[in-house]
């Protein structure tokens, strides 16, 4: 089996990872810009992580046949202070041009407060100026019905932004119908203890249909798995889901969301 | 592309073949972490208090339960807050411990 993991912080993983995702048959990673797990002290510590995610990370992965793609911004959970954020923001359109950047991600929101709004907005507007796909992370547990709300709103209010070039990740059984009407496309986290399970997964794909629809691992320093994207696909399999069915979520969608970015390409 | 696997056509045997023992030793589990709770010292916990509410989803006979706990553990407010004053989420909604919504 060929998939893709199209969310996943390679960063925080170790080479062994990178060992088993390919033996388990992955082709490609995208790795979203993301909270290291402490607030970086200067706008200059993103810098050394986007050289990071544009220059290092993709040589760790072609050592294991993987291609690498990223997405960069800054996260929400570092956007509550603006004038720090702008600063941060104000770095990123000189790594635009690197040849395994996809887009603005993962923005979004955190706690779903007035800064962090605005700093979704600004993003949102970057990637609109430079024609970027986007990727959003939404809220976790009791704020993501919320925080989605108020994402899928920002979208809209930029009306030059096609919905189609917009994935608005980590939806559960309350989110993703409301991400789905919008127009966007909608990423399952498989989580061992919050977001998804990979039965919860399955479950959404045969509730709410198979489009505009991917999963992912999530994969980085916390509880997580980077296998998690072969096992939803064993959750499928031993349910009878047939396997265009499995490598239509695994392969065929990533593809068909990432490749709208002519820096996607994997090799057939 | 069109579901090959729907919920017309599997049976509930099936169902509960695939995954009653998982789930019979998971709703062990939630039982033992409640009594475990009510065992200790102290205030019924708020998180606590909206498992027991959930638990009470499970059994309503209602679709959608997933969904519908979902919804009864989020933040029911639509404006943002005026600031976020931590980063972490406790996984059940609380107004007095969740920053309050800008007016």
């Amino acid at each position: 089996m060929r998939y893709i993991d199209p969310h996943i912080h390679m960063v925080s993983r170790t080479t062994d990872d990178y060992r088993h995702m390919a033996l388990a048959g992955c082709v490609a990673v995208t790795e979203p810009a993301f909270w290291a797990g402490f607030d970086r002290s200067s706008p200059q510590g993103f810098y050394d992580y986007f050289r990071q995610l544009t220059e290092t990370e993709p040589r760790r992965a072609a050592a294991h046949g993987i291609k690498h793609f990223t997405w960069l911004c800054i996260n929400p959970k570092e956007a509550e202070d603006p004038v720090f954020a702008r600063e941060v923001i104000a770095l990123i359109p000189d790594f635009l041009d690197k040849p395994n950047v996809l887009g603005i991600g993962e923005i979004g929101l955190n706690k779903n407060s007035c800064n962090e709004l605005s700093i979704l907005e600004d993003q949102i507007a970057l990637a609109d100026r430079h024609n970027q796909l986007i990727l959003v992370h939404t809220p976790h547990l009791e704020d993501k019905l919320k925080g989605t709300r108020l994402i899928i709103d920002a979208i809209r209010r930029n009306t030059r932004i096609d919905p189609g070039r917009v994935l608005i990740d980590h939806v559960e059984e309350h989110t993703v119908r409301a991400v789905l009407d919008a127009g966007m496309w909608a990423g399952m986290t498989l989580y061992p203890d919050s977001k998804c399970t990979a039965q919860r997964a399955a479950d959404i794909i045969e509730v709410y249909g198979n489009e505009r629809i991917w999963i992912n691992s999530a994969g980085d320093w916390g509880h997580s798995d980077p296998l998690a994207v072969p096992k939803a696909a064993l959750e499928m399999r031993r349910r009878g889901h047939l396997e265009a069915s499995i490598q239509n979520v695994t392969f065929d969608n990533p593809q068909k969301f990432l490749g709208q970015s002519p820096r996607f390409k994997i090799d057939e | 592309m069109p579901h090959d696997v729907t919920d017309r056509n599997r049976t509930r045997t099936q169902v509960a073949d695939l995954y009653f023992m998982e789930h019979r030793a998971k709703t062990l589990d939630v039982a033992a972490f409640l009594d475990r709770h009510d065992r200790a010292a102290g205030d019924e916990d708020f998180r606590v208090a909206q498992l027991r509410q959930a638990a009470a989803i499970l059994t309503d006979g209602k679709p959608d339960r997933a969904k519908r706990i979902l919804e009864l553990m989020s933040d029911p407010t639509l404006e943002p807050i005026a600031r976020a004053g931590s980063k972490g989420a406790t996984g059940a909604y609380a107004p007095t411990t969740t920053e309050r919504a800008k007016p």
